[in-house]
């Protein structure tokens, strides 16, 4: 397994970061401009390492992905996807190695958090949403504002936010349930609240726990549209088992197999991968 | 105003009768003092045992208020929310000792021959510093306690317990005589408060309106944060904490802020209590009387303000009469109070009530 950064995994920024379409969804506000993303690296790994008593769960793993990219991430089951999720969004520290987000974000030194707040939307893998709360409170939650104790005291939406919140009610096609509890809803119903809940929150990197799980073949192929016209404005990590969903969205997909990167290209070159059909494809 | 609509419905079929009701239960609670007011020979007097008894059951009342604040919409279940009454019962109890010590040292200082004040003693005359003190004392305990165990992330089960060593480590600390509080005795024979006689009708009336006060105050302000955004991040704090740190929110300052509120409150109702009961001991840190609390919550109904309220005051209420009329059935009675409302209630009287008006 090749450790060292492989400068064909580094892509070309697929969208211009200078350009004025980030701002596409959702108000671009204070928190996401002091994200720098000269060079077109929204997301940077380099040798990341995590032991649990000794079990290696990622080995010098290197990833880069893109502004404006869409990268799956497959691999067989204890591959390492969460873990490296859970890196990402600082609920696992790495023993060692390099995670940049932008050029200058050190994820290693922040907390989970800070991560959410620099602009690192995480999609967990059950649906989690907050089940007490309405659909329309679930939505209010999330979005993006100041999340500090004393501007939760004092808040009132605004027209704009309230506006925001009813787009996004209906792209993720739940206005009519906006007052219902978000625990009655139903489990595909769950996995797009909980996605609404990250397009309200307005991340720059998304990351997506398995997000087709449990989704009927319509809501399926709904998700992906969804996914495609999100990517280029935002940038997208989708670890996902259903092949048929990846083919239809990934330009990119990356292979983990034990913690490391094993192979990555298209997904026509990954499943003719040698490599990738005996550990994965293959079986 | 985004509430479901089913709570709305349900709302709509029983608003005016559940206001009704509240303003009957207001109006004769401000009735009581002024009725204890009339000279004792009318038939509408209404007796310093009747008034004191009801006061005390208004302080248990805002405690359960309280721990209804941390339980029911943070989710963080305390057994150990005597201690910050106790504390504020303490600190008033300090200032009533030196009121009845006039210059002398309070009485069982002189008993343990002590000849000064300890230094935690000084300014305790002065009414102002007994009610910082009042405010102080569970507070500082609350914020210090909650910052530790929030940042350790402790929760659910370890939480409660750690309340709970909590309330007996400082039940323990002030049965000691040299800790400076009166030993296992406490504090007894208040004579003045104010420079009011503390037995007076009128002071025993100013009391119980205070109170009645406190506990209106607090179920405003305990609405008025659950209705907030506020409210809505605490009760996804209780339901799923980790998707809220995910949307940026950082629960710890959440969490600090209505445990430290919620130890406050206890602290004042503790301080109104001592005045009426007349004394204060370490017994009331014992860790049953915690989880008594507890108990009054999850019978009334948590995460409603209102439920709360209703099981302190029929939980106590049972108590006075069944202590009286059959003493050594208590227990069982309130044992098998409970049973039957976890059995048969599970969302406590209020849930009952609430299903009433739905139909």
């Amino acid at each position: 397994m090749s450790s060292t950064a492989n400068p064909e995994l580094m892509l070309e920024p697929a969208f211009d970061p200078a350009g004025s379409g980030r701002d596409a969804i959702g108000a671009s506000t204070a928190a996401s401009q002091g994200l720098n993303i000269r060079h077109g690296t929204i997301l940077t790994l380099e040798d990341i390492n995590v032991s649990f008593d000794g079990f290696k769960a990622l080995s010098n793993l290197c990833l880069y992905i893109g502004v404006g990219e869409l990268r799956c991430i497959i691999g067989p089951n204890g591959a390492g996807k969460t873990t490296l999720m859970d890196v990402i969004t600082g609920k696992t520290r790495p023993d060692n190695g390099v995670a940049y987000f932008g050029e200058t974000l050190d994820l290693t030194r922040m907390s989970e958090v800070e991560i959410a707040q620099a602009g690192i939307g995480r999609k967990f893998q059950k649906p989690t949403v907050f089940e007490a709360l309405s659909v329309f409170e679930n939505l209010e939650l999330a979005q993006k504002t100041s999340k500090t104790v004393w501007a939760s005291l004092r808040a009132r939406l605004s027209g704009e936010q309230r506006d925001r919140i009813d787009e996004v009610l209906a792209t993720i096609k739940l206005d009519g349930s906006r007052q219902r509890p978000a625990g009655l809803l139903s489990h595909g119903q769950k996995q797009f609240l909980e996605i609404g809940m990250l397009l309200v929150q307005d991340p720059q990197l998304l990351l997506l726990d398995e997000p087709v799980a449990g989704m009927t073949d319509a809501e399926t192929e709904f998700t992906a549209e969804l996914f495609k016209s999100l990517a280029r404005k935002h940038s997208l990590m989708v670890v996902e088992h259903d092949m048929g969903f990846v083919g239809s969205i990934a330009d990119h997909v990356t292979v983990l197999h034990q913690g490391s990167v094993l192979a990555a290209g298209s997904l026509a070159q990954v499943q003719a991968d040698e490599r990738v059909i005996e550990v994965y494809l293959g079986r | 105003m985004n509430q479901p609509l089913a709570i709305t419905v349900a709302q709509k079929a029983g608003p005016k009768v559940t206001l009704g009701v509240g303003a009957l239960v207001l109006a004769v609670l401000i009735a009581l003092p002024l009725l204890h007011l009339l000279p004792a020979d009318n038939v509408l007097h209404v007796s310093a045992y009747t008034l004191t008894l009801v006061g005390k059951i208004l302080c248990y009342c805002i405690v359960a208020l309280a721990l209804d604040l941390v339980w029911g919409y943070a989710g963080l279940l305390s057994l150990g929310h005597g201690l910050f009454f106790a504390l504020g019962g303490y600190a008033m109890g300090m200032y009533l000792s030196r009121e009845a010590a006039g210059d002398g040292l309070p009485a069982f200082m002189s008993f343990l021959a002590w000849t000064e004040l300890p230094w935690y003693w000084y300014g305790t005359s002065n009414f102002l510093w007994a009610l910082c003190l009042v405010v102080l004392a569970p507070g500082l305990l609350a914020l210090v306690f909650g910052f530790f165990a929030f940042r350790s992330r402790i929760k659910g089960v370890y939480f409660s317990i750690m309340t709970q060593a909590l309330t007996f480590a400082g039940m323990l600390l002030f049965f000691r005589n040299e800790t400076g509080f009166g030993g296992n005795n406490g504090f007894t024979g208040f004579t003045r408060i104010l420079g009011f006689d503390i037995t007076a009708q009128g002071t025993r009336a100013a009391l119980f309106i205070a109170t009645l006060a406190l506990l209106v105050g607090s179920l405003y302000l305990g609405f008025k944060l659950a209705r907030s955004k506020f409210g809505r991040v605490l009760t996804a704090v209780r339901d799923a904490e980790n998707r809220l740190m995910f949307c940026g929110y950082d629960p710890r300052g959440y969490k600090l802020f209505i445990w430290v509120l919620s130890a406050v409150l206890c602290g004042l109702a503790g301080a109104l209590y001592v005045p009426q009961v007349g004394i204060i001991n370490p017994s009331e840190m014992s860790p049953t009387n915690s989880i008594e609390a507890a108990v009054w919550v999850a019978l009334g109904g948590r995460g409603t303000l209102i439920g709360p309220l209703l099981g302190a005051g029929l939980v106590n209420g049972m108590k006075s009469w069944f202590t009286v009329a059959f003493p050594e059935y208590w227990l069982f009675a309130l044992g098998a109070l409970f049973i039957g409302v976890t059995l048969y209630l599970p969302k406590g009287v209020i849930g009952l009530l609430r299903k009433r008006g739905e139909q």
